[in-house]
């Protein structure tokens, strides 16, 4: 824990302006991923620009039909407004299967999507990791990894990207509004987040200082037919080992577009158009989920401790399926999963 | 009002539960004296070899920073094994000694020691602090160093070393048409109490000293503390009237009280020094486990033979022992046994005991082992473990004090409903989860402590009973409260109870279940002691109308000394106080356990765990659904904390069967998970139906029949939910904990 400054941004644009200045400087919302890391000296932040108090609160009706998150809205708020539960059950659903209710309630919007990852060595300054110092190393590789990526990973990094709520966004087919120096633009989900590659150091696409204003979801589809399941180390209060947010339309009794992304498994939520396109004119069916679950996992490998992961992911993915398909979503509150 | 006698045996709240909830009860991170400074340790990042050198530079140009010693700069330390050697709960070899040199004996030892003005102050400059190593590769994995285990130690004071062998094990089982051998392992783990380690060091000035350590005795770290700064014991008084959790983590002194009080001398002021979250996975935990355990036995289930050997971790310095296999010559009737106990060296910390030591892992594989011949033998488990009841201690050949396993095991399979269960593995479905039914016995040593006690009444009628033990959440405030108020006849309002201080009667650490035992008995016969006191008091008034009575003659109650014969003549308790001439009546007392009765009767608890678990067929989804623990373990003292005891022991169970692993990385000798986040305990989601019974047993080791219950509670509960998995999927996992990749 380092000593740092404080101050409370009254506007967006201050806010940006104290950040985009000042190459030691962050903004803080809930903390609750922000105040760990310092704790943990892996973030040393010589000033704290505290956005809470912005004007990001709102969820609003979008012309298209669908919604404008504000990026400051609460995770339990936005899990709990009753136009989510009602045309986007699986966000709601996604988010209640995160943290514990303390947590949700300070966790934002915006803090979620730029939370950092839970890969071990990340979080222990006393040892090598490139995401923390770029070139120094990544002992995951070969040490503890369970918890790491099978897909996307990089000879520099194999961690992933550890929320919930960022896998249903990226099933949705989510948009985030960003405002930065330079004015404000929008990033589709899929472009938000990167893969490692050689600059593990950068998790998403933002420049520094530039602000999520917003996260904004598209008209409503997919009624009942949804699921997120989520499968960890214990029955709440873990991180995903692996989660699929899966959503279907069905055209009669065959398919007609489906959705499906994996939480736990990568540097980023984890969609593959080829995947879900399999589906289209399939009757719901373990042979047609397992193929689209193949798909989705062509190329996957494992670092040892986490090759389970594949095989973990593959009956996942079908279990979701046939979740979302029946429209008997996975509840979150009980623990079997249907 | 709830005067209504005995309190003793009922269900009666927390005396202290107010004082917890409302944040009044004071631990050791929570103590401020005017002037205090804040210290923050600085952890090794290399597991192995020794500093090079320490750059303070930038930290001690860092705000409000007062001193920071290192190996380099600290005030003297002794220079032999010995004074650190005061420690009742040290094991055989060279105590850990903090700051001492630049060696490195495991990640995470601490190198320096920041103070600061504010705690804030202190760990900022901390994390300035920067090292260079000469490091060597470091081992942390017991299996790696197996092929050096040895068991040519010093026995560790208190641990009997596995019986010989009787009978011959060996040549049985290989003549055995039924057997079975297997290697089991039970994951590491930390204690994990939700209070952080602390000390805070009051300077009273001339050389003064009061220390709030988190500690299961007082008494162990002041002795440790004076030996090794060579204080007067006159001048330091040690207190831990609250602990948040301990579970045998805090019997030994740990490095803060050495650092802190050490600093506290240098710079003649007070200093807190409270460890981080991480910091608490550098210290103490339950080791690293290799074990064996060979059956066999004759068509009907009769056990032939058993074979138990464990490699256990321990430290490069220190010989840390636990009872690990000897319960295996215990539990069964069993005419041919063989045990055998060793030792590994890893790049660690010492371990230390942690909730059932030694039981919990060898109760665990015995168990495991017994339920894979049962299986062997198309038996019921239940049926195995009654067809091999011992009716005595075979280890040491003696009847037992008490033994109410059967009972146990009867009540508990009625409650759980074992009769229906259908034996063969996978049988029992319910939509896509597997069900599963398993059980386990659990065991663990029945012990008593000398140990010192006092009792004081005051005019007004108030009782305080009061001994230099520690409440470590247990619920020993409670039960030395009910114990009072029986003995005097009191309403419970009226009795207050205190311990951890070393103003009080001498007390040895609070450990082993042997608490409520040693400091029931001790708080009792300083009861009776007191009522002496006041019958003499009484006798003495003028025309005092108990002038010849003697305490059979007499009874405690209502705030009166009254003749049994006779209850129209009494003394008031404010009259009998007043005719001592001093404002109260005061004894002590020290209870002795009776060593002619532990010579000649073995003592342990016992319980019988039923579990039953749902699996996902395709997910390995594990849902612990029901447990029943019923438990023989002597009289009951107070059914609601023993109650509460008994369900955070299965708790414990649950992690270390699902959950529970510390994990290091094996090049960097360093734990990944060092936080609550990562290192899984249950949680809500991962408990559901938990039973406690309490079997009636009648045990004559102690006039109260008390047992003890900190332990019996987690021995046998992971087993049982082991065997349960294994009946649900057909699947046996033999290294716990079970996670989601073991049942794929
Ligand atoms: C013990 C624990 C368990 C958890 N379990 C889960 C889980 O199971 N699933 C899950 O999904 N999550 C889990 N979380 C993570 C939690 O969801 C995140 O910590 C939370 O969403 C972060 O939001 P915040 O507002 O607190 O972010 P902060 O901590 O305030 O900020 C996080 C980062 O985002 C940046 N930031 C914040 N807001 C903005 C913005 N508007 N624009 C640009 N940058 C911004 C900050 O600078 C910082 O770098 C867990 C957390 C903890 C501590
Ligand atoms: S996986 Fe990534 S975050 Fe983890 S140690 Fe390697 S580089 Fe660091």
């Amino acid at each position: 824990m380092m000593n740092f400054s404080y101050t409370r941004a009254t506007t967006v644009g201050d806010a940006i302006e104290a950040v985009a200045g000042d190459p030691h400087a962050r903004f803080i919302a809930g903390g609750t991923n922000l105040v760990d890391l310092m704790k943990y000296d892996v973030e040393r932040p010589g000033r704290l620009v505290d956005i809470t108090r912005l004007p990001l609160k709102d969820i609003e009706d979008t012309a298209e039909g669908g919604l404008k998150i504000g990026a400051l809205v609460p995770n339990s708020d936005l899990a709990y407004d009753t136009r989510i539960e009602r045309d986007y059950p699986l966000l709601a659903s996604a988010i209640l299967a995160g943290a514990s209710a303390q947590l949700r309630n300070a966790a934002t919007t915006g803090g979620n999507l730029l939370q950092r990852t839970r890969c071990y060595y990340f979080y222990d300054a006393g040892v090598p990791c490139n995401k923390r110092e770029p070139g120094s190393g990544c002992p995951a590789k070969t040490g503890v990894n369970r918890i790491h990526a099978i897909l996307g990973a990089s000879d520099s990094c194999i961690a992933t990207h550890p929320s919930d709520m960022c896998v249903a966004l990226a099933a949705l087919g989510a948009t985030v509004h960003v405002e930065g120096p330079d004015g404000a633009r929008t990033i589709s989900f899929e472009d938000f987040h990167r893969l490692p590659g050689d600059s593990p150091e950068k998790d998403n696409t933002l420049a520094h200082g530039e602000m999520v204003t917003a996260v904004e979801l598209p008209a409503p589809r997919f009624g009942k037919k949804h699921t997120y399941l989520k499968l960890r180390d214990r029955l709440s209060y873990a991180f995903a080992l692996v989660s699929v947010a899966a959503a279907v339309e069905l055209d009669g009794d065959v398919v007609g577009e489906a959705r499906i992304a994996l939480g736990g498994v990568a540097h980023k939520p984890w969609r593959v158009p080829e995947a879900e396109a399999l589906l289209k004119g399939k009757l719901p069916s373990s042979s047609a989920f397992e193929e689209a679950a193949d798909r989705l996992l062509k190329g996957a490998a494992g670092h040892g401790e986490n090759d389970f992961k594949i095989e973990l992911a593959r009956r996942a993915v079908v279990r979701a399926l046939f979740q979302a398909a029946a429209g008997t979503p996975q509840v979150q509150s009980s623990k079997i999963v249907n | 009002m709830s005067n209504v006698h005995p309190y003793v045996g009922r269900a009666h709240p927390r005396v202290d539960g107010a004082l917890k909830v409302t944040g009044r009860a004071k631990y050791a991170a929570e103590f401020f004296a005017d002037g205090m400074v804040y210290a923050a340790a600085v952890p090794a990042t290399i597991a192995k070899g020794r500093i090079v050198s320490i750059d303070l530079s930038a930290a001690k140009s860092a705000p409000g920073v007062i001193d920071i010693l290192t190996h380099e700069n600290r005030p003297e330390l002794p220079d032999s094994d010995e004074p650190y050697l005061n420690d009742m709960v040290a094991v055989p070899g060279s105590p850990f000694r903090a700051l001492y040199n630049d060696r490195i004996l495991y990640s995470g030892q601490p190198i320096a020691l920041v103070v600061a003005d504010t705690h804030e102050n202190a760990r900022h400059a901390a994390s300035l602090v920067t090292a260079t190593y000469e490091a060597e590769t470091p081992t942390v994995d017991v299996a790696e160093a197996r092929h050096e285990a040895y068991d040519t130690f010093e026995p560790r004071d208190g641990i009997p070393p596995p019986p010989p062998p009787r009978g011959d094990a060996e040549a049985t089982f290989k003549g055995a048409d039924i057997k079975l051998s297997e290697s089991y392992r039970v994951a590491p783990e930390h204690h994990n109490p939700m209070e952080l380690m602390a000390t805070t060091v009051i300077w009273e000035g001339d050389g003064a000293l009061t220390i709030h350590t988190k500690t299961q005795g007082v008494n162990n770290p002041k002795n440790y503390i004076c030996a090794v700064l060579g204080l007067d014991p006159g001048k330091v008084r040690v207190t831990s009237p609250f602990v948040g959790g301990a579970f045998g983590m805090v019997l030994r002194p740990q490095y803060d009280l050495l650092v802190a009080t050490m600093t506290a001398i240098k710079l003649e002021r007070s200093v807190r020094l409270v460890l981080t979250r991480g910091q608490m996975y550098t210290m103490g935990w339950r080791p690293d486990t290799l074990q064996t355990v060979a059956l066999s036995a004759k068509e009907d289930g009769e056990l032939t033979s058993i074979s138990h050997h464990a490699i256990q971790a321990t430290s490069q310095f220190e010989d840390y022992q636990e009872p690990t296999v000897n319960w295996s010559g215990l539990i069964y009737d069993c005419p041919n046994v063989s045990l055998k106990y060793e030792l590994a060296k890893i790049d660690v910390s010492t371990p230390s005991d942690m909730r059932a030591p030694g039981a919990a892992l060898g109760v665990c594989a015995l168990e495991i082992a017994m339920d894979e011949l049962s299986y062997r033998l198309g038996m019921d488990p239940l049926e195995l473990r009654l067809k091999n009841y011992a009716e005595k201690d075979q280890n040491d050949d003696k009847p037992f004090s008490s033994k109410e396993l059967k009972a146990a095991y009867a009540q508990g399979a009625e409650q759980f409903g074992w009769k229906d269960r259908d034996s063969r593995p996978r049988s029992m479905r319910d939509g896509k989860e597997l069900i599963g039914q398993g059980m386990a016995t659990g065991c663990w040593e029945a012990m008593m402590q000398p140990h010192g006690g006092r009792a004081t009444l005051s005019a007004e009628g108030k009782l305080e009973v009061a001994c230099g033990t520690a409440d470590i959440g247990t619920g020993t405030y409670t039960i030395l409260a009910q114990i009072g108020a029986d003995a005097l006849g009191l309403d419970i309002d009226d009795v207050t109870a205190r311990v951890g201080d070393t103003s009080l009667p001498m007390a040895p650490p609070e450990g082993g279940s042997w608490g409520a035992a040693s400091a029931g008995n001790a708080v009792r016969v300083a009861c009776t002691a007191l009522k002496e006191e006041l019958l003499k008091a009484a006798r003495g008034l003028h025309d005092s109308p108990l002038a010849n009575a003697s305490l059979e003659h007499v009874s405690f109650a209502n705030g009166k000394i009254s003749l049994v014969s006779d209850d129209e003549k009494f003394v008031t308790f404010g009259d009998a106080v007043r005719g001592s001439g001093s404002a109260d009546v005061t004894a002590e007392a020290m209870f002795e356990p009776d060593e002619d009765f532990a010579g000649k009767y073995a003592s342990y608890t016992h319980s019988a765990v039923f579990a039953e678990v749902r699996v996902d067929e395709q997910l390995g989804v594990v849902r612990v659904t029901r447990i029943v623990s019923a438990i023989a373990a002597g009289k009951i003292l107070n059914l609601a904390t023993a109650r509460s005891q008994i369900l955070g022991g299965v708790v414990m169970g649950i992690g270390m069967a699902l959950h529970e692993e510390t994990m290091w990385d094996k090049a960097l000798g360093r734990v990944v998970n060092a936080n609550l986040g990562e290192y899984h305990m249950p949680a809500h989601a991962d408990v559901q139906n938990i039973d406690v019974i309490f079997v009636e047993e009648d045990d004559k080791a102690n006039p109260l029949g008390v047992k003890g219950l900190g332990e019996i509670g987690i021995v046998g509960a992971a087993a049982a939910i082991a065997n349960a998995v294994f009946h649900a999927t057909g699947k046996r996992v033999r290294d716990l904990p079970i996670t989601i990749d073991k049942l794929l």
